[in-house]
């Protein structure tokens, strides 16, 4: 911490330069993939997104963390979208109506919350400094050590919980035979 | 048992009769003639007793006091004086033959058992009215028969002119009642006490510091009770209830309430001839106006209400001239002939179909018909009209020699004005009362014409219960019974004096023969109008009479004056006639001074109400819905929106939160 | 490094993501703003992971659960999304309006019915 202070803004060392790169990436991807008139590629510009921030774990140090959510988020997560938006016949192409006409609402919260946001963090941790030095602290076997040591009863009890919403996506998408008759009437 | 005790029951029995017929009523409906009757017939035999055993001499006194009342104490107490004692014979008399009267009356009227239960609660109030020594007891008695009065007038109340009729009674009694209300609290705090004895004997010792504020204030009330100028309009009206009970308000109990009261407190009145006075005046405006109004009436009933207002009308001048004993002399033998009066009236009513005069003249036969209320109504009439041997002569005649002794100088009771109004409008009147008299006589029993109607016609079908197919034997046998004291009560003339004050009651000759020879001159007079106008009338055909006869008095009265020729109140009256038929437009007087300002400012709180009370109540209802309708206009269903509006609001109170935290 | 930098990212994704659950109309591109603003808490979950040294690594114990459940609520979603878009025909949000506020048989607002055709 006490280098923080010999450590300026001014002065980027090389990791910083390169999370500052892949971050305005990541970024400059999410705000295309909320912005974007095509639906489609909104889903694949999520993967940029996605991607980016698990370069940004990597320079981080939390390996695990990072290769977890490239299988997870950009494997299945974005996959999955996918699918929905095939299934619920999204156009392929350009929509005009893709924003609903809540936009300048969502446009000045989301400005305020920034400038709030942003303000106050960069109020609380303008010194303060993230030493990434030493062994790296996400590898795969500190975070295997410390979920099977620590963390095995929550790991547990979501393993639950993931088994039943495997089960409410089965009901809830499942065609019911009634609800069917009534959907091609 | 001692005599205060005995009549302690007089009013207790009643009492407890009324309290267990109304108990009982419904459920028991075979006890509620005995229930009515029995009580009433022993109060009756109870009073005969405790006037036996009073006997005319000393006033008995006795109190009891239930709890204490403050500085001006209130005692339960009895003062049995001469005048009590006969007061409640005659009211015990007149109730039990209107009790019986009343069982074959109103056999088959679905309310019976609440009317007699009635009718003896107003029998108890008026005996405790009479046998009362304190005051605030008397009051109560007092309102009792005030609100009796309302039900029983309005017995049938699904007849329009009954309900206004009952309102009109309370009304105007109420009216008299407040001021005798203040009256009594001043006359006790004057006295110190609300017992008579206490309050007369603070009067002899000059202990009353405003007698004519006192006096006056209590006059206020004995005029709506006793149907006296101005307060007397309710009583013609009164005649909507059934006839039993008009026979028993206009002869024994409300209108004889007010009278016996001043002839209690005559001491107060007559301390101050101010008092004296108006009473006077009063006496003689109501004597006169209400003959010239009797003879004038249509409506059987309504000739005997007008006539009781003026026999009322002689006792107050009575007492006017400070003889209280010729005023219950007179109320005495008026109770009785007066309950004959309105009883076989009741009888007539049933046979003749009709309670209108000028109908019954278009009538063959009614003598014959009703041969027991023929010959009881003539002895009452001649009674009424104050013809020698009969009981309204002598008491006449002992209020005229009152007056003529006051007017003399012989008396100083009252001053000698009083005593020449009284005696001059009691001259007057003795001529109407005999004119009008003979009319109702002459028009009931001498017409001519078509036979009269079957019996078994009602004349109204809400009255349809009350008219049996033949006259029952007890409504009969009770007009003999009253028959005998309207005959005879005048020769108890000479030993009765005892019982009251001690002056002689017996007539003079000046006043006898001029009373009897005036009575005469009105009843020749109007025997020979009654000649000319049948004869006169023998010419036009006879139209339709009383075409509405289930209508409002007034109207079918207007309807059947009009086309009557043959009313010789009519020629006697000549132009005066049609303002007598209205009762002198004291009722539009009353509309124009009470009724119509009352209504207007009624109608302007209504305004006042619709218009600015309401404003603010619709502007409180309008506002929250306009406020929902604000709010419901956010209720878009769209979730984005909503949470928009969530965020934005965190957004603001993050904000907020962190201003402060770094202001301070 | 500063932990100004992911910090400030994570408050820009975020709010990146915030601005797309207000303003996009198809509800799987609302999803897909939730992912974002779900992945901007899971980089300031390492972030003040690794700048803490925590022992446990409880930051990033909590980053794989989140992980883990935001698929179990991406499944979940899109099956809500699938079945809404098989009984409506539509996924776009802003209609389905069925909880709005319909004018009563009592109201005289001004602009009931431009409420209700809206």
């Amino acid at each position: 911490m006490s280098l923080a202070a010999a450590q300026g803004f001014l002065s980027p060392t090389g990791v910083e330069i390169a999370f500052l790169l892949v971050g305005i990436a990541t970024l400059g991807a999410a705000v295309v993939t909320v912005t974007t008139k095509q639906l489609v590629h909104a889903a694949l510009w999520l993967v940029v997104a996605l991607g980016g921030l698990a370069v940004e774990y990597l320079l981080l140090t939390a390996e695990f963390v990072a290769w977890v959510q490239v299988l997870i988020y950009v494997g299945s997560v974005v996959v999955l979208l996918l699918f929905g938006l095939m299934l619920t016949k999204a156009p392929i192409g350009r929509s005009p109506d893709a924003d609903s006409g809540n936009r300048p609402a969502a446009l000045v919260v989301a400005l305020a919350a920034a400038a709030a946001l942003v303000w106050v963090v960069v109020d609380a941790f303008r010194t303060a400094w993230i030493d990434l030095d030493g062994p790296a602290q996400g590898s795969t076997k500190v975070s295997g050590t410390i979920l099977f040591r620590h963390w095995v009863l929550p790991f547990e009890a979501l393993s639950v919980l993931l088994l039943a919403a495997l089960v409410g996506a089965i009901v809830l998408s499942r065609k019911d035979r009634t609800t069917d008759r009534e959907g091609q009437r | 048992m001692t005599t205060p005790t005995l009549a302690v029951l007089v009013p207790l029995l009643p009492f407890l009769g009324s309290a267990a017929g109304l108990l009982l009523g419904r459920t028991a409906p075979g006890f509620v003639r005995p229930l009515a009757v029995l009580p009433t017939v022993a109060a009756f035999a109870l009073a005969v007793l405790v006037a036996v055993r009073q006997g005319g001499g000393k006033a008995i006194d006795a109190a009891t006091q239930l709890t204490p009342t403050g500085s001006v104490p209130i005692d339960l107490a009895l003062h049995l004086d001469g005048f009590a004692a006969l007061a409640a014979v005659l009211v015990g008399l007149v109730a039990s033959c209107v009790q019986i009267y009343s069982t074959g009356y109103l056999r088959g009227d679905p309310r019976y058992p609440s009317y007699a239960a009635l009718i003896s609660l107003f029998t108890s109030a008026m005996l405790l009215v009479v046998y009362s020594g304190d005051l605030m007891v008397l009051l109560v008695g007092w309102e009792i028969m005030g609100i009796c009065s309302y039900f029983l007038v309005g017995h049938y109340w699904e007849t329009p002119e009954a309900r206004a009729a009952s309102l009109k009674a309370f009304l105007v009694t109420k009216l008299g009642d407040v001021p005798f209300l203040i009256g009594l609290f001043a006359l006790a705090a004057d006295a110190g006490t609300f017992r008579i004895t206490g309050i007369l004997g603070a009067v002899a010792a000059g202990g009353i510091d405003h007698p004519t504020l006192v006096a006056l204030l209590l006059l206020a009330g004995v005029a709506g009770k006793s149907a006296q100028f101005p307060l007397h309009t309710w009583l013609p009206d009164a005649m909507a209830g059934p006839t039993p009970v008009s026979a028993l308000i206009h002869a024994a109990t409300m209108v004889a309430a007010g009278v016996y009261f001043v002839a209690r407190l005559l001491p107060v009145f007559a301390a101050s001839a101010a008092a004296m006075t108006v009473l006077a005046v009063m006496a003689a405006v109501t004597m006169v106006g209400s003959g010239l109004a009797a003879l004038a009436q249509d409506d059987i009933k309504r000739v005997l209400a007008y006539s009781t207002i003026g026999q009322l009308g002689y006792m107050s001048g009575a007492l006017a001239v400070g003889d209280r004993g010729a005023a219950v002399f007179h109320l005495l033998s008026h109770g009785a002939f007066k309950a004959l009066l309105f009883l076989a009236a009741g009888v007539i009513i049933h046979a003749a179909g009709t309670n209108s005069l000028a109908a019954m003249s278009r009538m063959r036969g009614l003598t014959k018909r009703v041969p027991d209320a023929y010959w009881t109504m003539t002895v009452a009439l001649l009674a009424l009209a104050a013809i020698p041997p009969f009981a309204g002569f002598f008491s006449k005649e002992a209020v005229l020699v009152a007056a003529e002794h006051t007017a003399l100088g012989d008396r100083d009771v009252a001053p000698a004005g009083a005593g020449w109004i009284v005696l001059v409008a009691g001259m007057v009147t003795a001529l109407l009362t005999a004119a009008y008299a003979t009319r109702l006589w002459l028009l009931a029993f001498r017409g001519r014409g078509a036979e009269a109607p079957g019996l078994h016609q009602a004349p109204d079908p809400a009255r349809a219960g009350e008219t049996p197919s033949r006259q029952p034997l007890v409504m009969n046998a009770v007009l003999w019974v009253l028959a005998v004291p309207s005959l005879a009560f005048g020769l108890t003339v000479g030993p009765i004096d005892d019982w009251f004050d001690g002056h002689a009651l017996t007539p003079t000759v000046t006043t006898a023969v001029l009373g009897t020879g005036i009575a005469l001159v009105g009843g020749l007079v109007t025997y020979a109008t009654w000649r000319h106008t049948t004869a006169m009338a023998a010419r036009f055909p006879l139209g339709a009479v009383a075409p509405h006869p289930q209508e409002e008095p007034a109207v079918s009265q207007a309807e059947v004056i009009a086309p009557d020729p043959a009313d010789p109140g009519r020629l006697l009256l000549g132009p005066l006639h049609r303002h007598a038929a209205a009762g002198f437009h004291l009722d539009a007087v009353y509309s124009a001074l009470f009724v119509r300002p009352v209504r207007a400012a009624a109608s302007l709180v209504s305004f006042l109400d619709r218009e600015v009370v309401e404003t603010y109540v619709r502007g409180a209802g309008s506002g929250t819905n306009l406020l929902g309708w604000a709010v419901r206009r956010a209720q878009t269903g769209n979730v984005q929106t909503y949470l928009s509006a969530l965020l934005a609001g965190s957004v603001v109170l993050a904000i907020a939160a962190v201003l402060v935290a770094a202001g301070a | 490094m500063h932990l100004a930098y992911p910090a400030v990212l994570a408050v820009l994704l975020f709010c990146t993501g915030l601005y797309g659950v207000l303003a996009r109309r198809n509800a799987i591109l609302v999803l897909m703003s939730v992912e974002l603003m779900l992945n901007a808490v899971n980089l300031n979950l390492v972030a003040f992971d690794v700048w803490l040294r925590d022992a446990l690594h409880a930051g990033q114990a909590l980053t794989l659960f989140t992980i883990a459940i935001a698929a179990a609520e991406i499944g979940i979603g899109l099956a809500i999304v699938l079945m809404v878009y098989r009984n409506r025909g539509t996924s776009d949000i802003d209609k389905l309006r069925d909880n709005a506020e319909t004018a009563g048989p009592d109201d005289a607002g001004p602009d009931e019915k431009a409420e209700a055709t809206a």
